[in-house]
């Protein structure tokens, strides 16, 4: 069983600086930022690492950060430019018992972030729908499309902080 | 000349009996043998995380309830242990145990269900009925307690929102006793039936490897084999005082991890949720269970992500607090949305006519999938 701060002396010595840093000032959860594009890599060698050995991937849960600048437009909404988009992920080892928190953040006007779906296979429908509810892209992701709301959905992506509802879908009016 | 053939596509669903839900398979075929296989979800969608971040944190717990509908006191369960993590307080003795075997009720009750519905759609019709007349004894019980039959709003953040009923526990003795002789009923008519056996023994096997990698648990996983359950693996509440076994897939008809061993897994886990009811109404103690609660809820900015063992497998509630008395984000990670995902590796092989033995061994809930 190995602390975070064992791991990320692993990460460090293994990956350099892709490995961001450690955040531990959080009460409960502390976690390691690695770069959105090497964030494939890092799981790779996290599951396949025999001391290490993270076969179970918990959660992964995208994040609009909402730490752009906000604005006002013109009809009242607010318009949210600049900052991140993030993803956490959460994993665990069922034969040590570790548990581990990695986030890795991409800018919101370019949300790229490498795909881990090759790694553990459920985070296939996570990483949809991440995209679907907040835009993010993830690179070498077999099948990216809309997975819970409709396929021709072209209002936006909900969980965004500055998301608006649209008048009205397919003729239909939304707002009830 | 070569005749020419090419795949067939079939759509199962939305609507259909089988499907528990509005959920659409296409189904890519050759000749009876199914070669592909996509689920189509989100007809349910409404966005449950979006309304969490305009609710404070106790208004969120009616939403939680309406994910998967069959196991609601155990959303609340998980959706309270989170928040009660990210405030760091503890709740007295009487609340978690009552949890407990409110959390244990409700996880027989939902077997009920999966272990009817999956006889009807096989084409049992009898022990539908039989367990739907035991779980309403259960629903009896819940409404008994807090007023609603299904939607209970019953557990929230550091205590319940009533104390048991003063006849409760004794009426939990009568049900335990009632119950106990029924499992083996259950088994007599449907488990050791010889037709419910051919049609799911050796059908839909899901080896331990492929299982762990596509996220499955709770009984689904350990039909595989593997021994993991959050209740003894990572323990919450007051598990760690109660004595129980955790049942594995044994292949007892056909080959480990195949349809007949999920389905059994839930046979064999109404007995030991039993077993944990009896002890938890043997050792609970007096107390009150409001006292407690929060006036305000507005925890510290930070994160958590905590998990607990729901009837379909690992429910695990991912919480981000920005320091306002609204959560900044909720992520649920819920069993059937991942057990879904795991279709197309499953079905592949299979005749048409398996296609309902598979869908309904994995047990799924709609609600909690589109969320």
């Amino acid at each position: 069983m190995k602390t975070t701060e064992d791991i990320f002396e692993i990460l460090k010595t293994n990956f350099g600086e892709s490995i961001l840093e450690l955040i531990s000032t959080q009460p409960i959860e502390k976690y390691i930022r690695i770069n959105n594009f090497e964030i494939d890599k890092v799981c790779l060698f996290l599951k396949d690492n025999e001391d290490l050995l993270f076969d179970n991937l918990m959660n992964l849960s995208g994040v609009d950060d909402a730490n752009g600048k906000k604005t006002l437009s013109a009809n009242g909404t607010q318009i949210i430019s600049g900052g991140t988009l993030s993803v956490f992920y959460h994993i665990e080892s069922t034969k040590y018992r570790h548990k581990l928190v990695l986030k890795t953040s991409a800018e919101r006007e370019k949300p790229d972030i490498a795909s881990v779906s090759k790694i553990w296979r459920h985070a296939n429908w996570h990483e949809r729908e991440a995209f679907d509810l907040l835009g993010i892209n993830f690179l070498n992701h077999p099948d990216l499309r809309r997975i819970l709301m409709p396929y021709d959905w072209e209002a936006g992506f909900p969980l965004r902080k500055d998301y608006e509802n649209p008048e009205f879908y397919l003729g239909m009016k939304v707002p009830y | 000349m070569a005749l020419k053939t090419e795949e067939m596509i079939l759509n199962m669903g939305p609507q259909h009996p089988s499907t528990h839900g509005v959920l659409r398979l296409e189904l890519e075929l050759e000749g009876e043998i199914i070669v592909g296989a996509k689920p189509h979800i989100g007809y349910l969608h409404r966005c449950f995380e979006k309304h969490c971040e305009a609710m404070n944190y106790s208004q969120v717990i009616p939403y939680t309830d309406r994910m998967d509908y069959l196991a609601s006191m155990y959303n609340e369960f998980g959706y309270v242990t989170a928040v009660e993590k990210l405030l760091g307080i503890q709740v007295p003795e009487r609340v978690e145990y009552i949890r407990v075997i409110m959390g244990e009720f409700q996880r027989i009750a939902s077997h009920l269900v999966a272990i009817g519905t999956y006889g009807l759609d096989i084409g049992a019709m009898t022990p539908f009925l039989y367990c739907f007349r035991d779980r309403e004894k259960i629903l009896s019980l819940f409404e008994q307690t807090c007023g609603a039959r299904l939607l209970y709003n019953y557990i929230w953040v550091g205590g319940l929102s009533h104390d048991l009923h003063p006849d409760f526990i004794h009426q939990a003795k009568e049900f335990i006793k009632y119950f106990r002789p029924k499992i083996k009923e259950l088994n007599d008519l449907l488990t050791k039936n010889k037709i419910f056996i051919d049609r799911t023994a050796n059908v839909g096997i899901l080896p331990l490897d492929l299982a762990i990698n596509y996220g499955i648990s709770g009984p689904n996983l350990r039909a595989s084999g593997f021994k993991w359950d959050i209740r003894k693996d990572d323990p919450y509440s007051v598990y760690h005082k109660f004595d129980f076994d955790i049942p594995i897939g044994q292949g007892a008809m056909g080959t480990v991890g195949d349809c007949w061993d999920r389905y059994y897994m839930r046979v064999l886990e109404m007995e030991e949720s039993l077993k944990i009811i009896e002890q938890a109404i043997e050792q609970i103690p007096e107390g009150d269970v409001t006292s407690a609660i929060p006036k305000r809820i507005k925890p510290a900015v930070g994160q958590v992500y905590s998990r607990v063992e729901n009837p379909r497998g690992e429910l695990g509630y991912f919480i981000i607090s920005d320091g306002t008395v609204n959560p900044f984000r909720v992520k649920v990670k819920g069993p059937s949305f991942v057990h879904l995902g795991i279709m197309n590796e499953l079905l592949k092989g299979y005749m048409i006519a398996d296609v309902i033995a598979i869908l309904g061994s994995i047990d799924i809930v709609l609600g909690e999938v589109d969320r």
